[in-house]
């Protein structure tokens, strides 16, 4: 049954600051970059910042790991006067593209009219990827840790191994993922990695937890994208041309769970998987499309593997054939069936823990995207393969 | 021919523990590979939690098991995994239990050359004593 919100809501500003190596933004603090990019998202909008009134937030409103978005500091700090709306998906990356769902409950039910959803990252003191290994392990992770899986690269790669070993996926596969990302990112002025790459270098990138190498993990940056959601109604009287909310699902089976961090998926199915089976399949009940309807893909890519298992999991090809799908060339921007991460993503341009990708869908689908895909209607974002919930929206111009 | 991965040096490993963990940290003291086994359906979970899933019971058994199992996935690495000590070759691998179906333990194969493992191939428990007098189990070749 299609959604009973389907297009009521719209976004209609975003906002960035550029994205920093990792460290390199100090001494900017992260609240300073938060700002800054509700402040553009604002002016981008046509809105005064005295007009939000509402944050959706995903990742637990943490800011990576150790730092806290903290609504009544950004009132303080931009001035805003009052707030009818404040909260966030649960645990981690999974849920940043279901924060536009959160946002559409909020504005349907009229806490809110003017809706903030932002990420932001600061690494100077606190490398994301070292988060597991420098923190002493609880009960529970004490049944992870000590076999040296430091980090979620090292996690994700167990995942991977079992598809290779049931589907013979090669690594052939996700040098493509790599560099034709690395490939988008090259014509971008706000892309970290911007050097071509070719199929030997990718071969020689040091394999930190084989089967992943070194460019199979998604880069270290500092950096904010905020977005601003309102209702369809109030978005024709704003600047931009409204990007819909045409659909947006968060959540996850139990099979699934706690995915890396216990390993204990029952099945093949959810072992070898990116846990978003059932997210996509929801994302697709509601919205009334499908994988053949999607004109181009933001798919969440903290490790390159992780593309490939959730493009068999929204269905762009069956269980089992990411590999081949993938090697055909099909996630190209030039030529490709299915064009997916059409800003270069996390790999190549910028991690802002999911927030680059609703960024490069709402210029797509305005049709000022740099790597623009003609007359693009439609386009899938997703969340970070990981704990539940993992998430899934279509956006629709 | 790549060096034989070793067991991550015990010095370096803590570990921490709930009252619904310690049995198993306590039998593996004792050399005796354990898991979570509910006491009224007999469901196995890994790691241990405070409720059955299948069931809701909390009644929680700590059955001896033989020590074997079965490697469902792995992978390689070759940096240290903590800073200040030299690099080695270790593989993190998940096993599922002989004994206890549906539980997995994640953990490191050793003594093997890398090239060598299989997913699939059969391997057994020793332990290696890390932290405040703690032993962790880890496998090796059956």
């Amino acid at each position: 049954m299609v959604w009973v919100n389907q297009d009521k809501c719209a976004i209609v500003g975003v906002g960035a600051t550029k994205y920093y190596v990792r460290g390199q933004s100090w001494p900017r603090t992260i609240n300073d970059m938060i700002c800054e990019a509700v402040i553009k998202a604002c002016d981008d909008a046509g809105l005064s910042v005295e007009q939000i009134d509402g944050f959706a937030y995903y990742s637990t409103a943490s800011a990576g790991y150790g730092e806290k978005m903290d609504t009544a500091t950004f009132m303080e700090m931009l001035g805003i006067p009052e707030v009818g709306f404040s909260a966030a998906i649960t645990s981690g990356g999974g849920g940043s593209a279901g924060s536009m769902g959160l946002a559409t409950a909020a504005l349907m039910n009229g806490d809110t009219k003017y809706c903030i959803t932002v990420m932001g990252l600061q690494q100077y003191h606190k490398r994301l990827g070292l988060a597991y290994s420098l923190s002493e392990p609880d009960a529970q992770s004490s049944f992870l840790q000590p076999s040296g899986l430091v980090g979620p690269g090292h996690l994700m790669s167990v995942l991977f191994r079992r598809h290779m070993h049931l589907y013979g996926t090669r690594r052939e596969a996700l040098a493509e993922i790599v560099i034709s990302q690395r490939e988008n990112a090259i014509p971008r002025e706000t892309a970290v990695r911007r050097n071509p790459l070719t199929v030997e270098e990718y071969f020689q990138s040091p394999m930190l937890a084989d089967p992943h190498c070194r460019l199979d993990y998604c880069l270290e940056t500092d950096g904010a994208v905020a977005v601003i959601t309102t209702t369809s109604d109030r978005a024709k009287d704003l600047k931009q041309k409204p990007v819909y909310i045409h659909g947006a699902a968060h959540g996850g089976r139990h099979e699934w769970g706690r995915a890396f961090a216990w390993m204990g998926m029952p099945t093949d199915e959810y072992f070898a998987s990116s846990g978003h089976k059932p997210v996509g399949q929801r994302l697709w009940d509601m919205s009334g499309v499908g994988p053949q309807d999607m004109d181009v893909a933001l798919i969440y890519d903290h490790f390159s593997s992780m593309v490939l298992m959730q493009l068999e999991d929204y269905g762009f090809c069956k269980k089992g054939e990411g590999g081949p799908f993938v090697e055909s060339g099909a996630v190209r921007y030039k030529g490709g069936s299915i064009p997916v991460n059409t800003h270069g993503g996390q790999l190549s341009e910028g991690y802002i823990i999911g927030m680059t990708h609703i960024r490069e869908a709402v210029e797509q689908l305005r049709g000022v995207a740099v790597n623009q895909v003609k007359d693009a209607e439609f386009a899938l974002c997703t969340g970070g393969p990981a704990h539940l919930p993992v998430s899934g929206c279509v956006l629709r111009r | 021919m790549s060096l034989k991965a070793v067991a991550i040096p015990g010095e370096h490993i803590k570990i921490n523990t709930d009252p619904y963990t310690e049995p198993f940290w306590q039998k593996a003291k004792q050399g005796i590979l354990t898991a979570a086994q509910c006491g009224a359906c007999g469901h196995f979970r890994m790691p241990p939690t405070s409720y059955c899933p299948k069931c809701r019971s909390q009644d929680t058994k700590w059955p001896d098991l033989p020590g074997t199992g079965t490697v469902y996935s792995y992978v390689v690495c070759h940096k240290a995994p903590f800073a200040g000590i030299p690099d080695f070759t270790y593989i993190p691998v998940v096993v599922d239990l002989d004994g206890a179906p549906g539980a997995r333990l994640v953990t490191n194969l050793f003594d093997i050359d890398p090239e060598e493992v299989t997913i699939g191939m059969k391997v057994k428990v020793e332990f290696n004593p890390i932290q405040d007098d703690w032993m962790l189990p880890i496998f090796r070749p059956a």
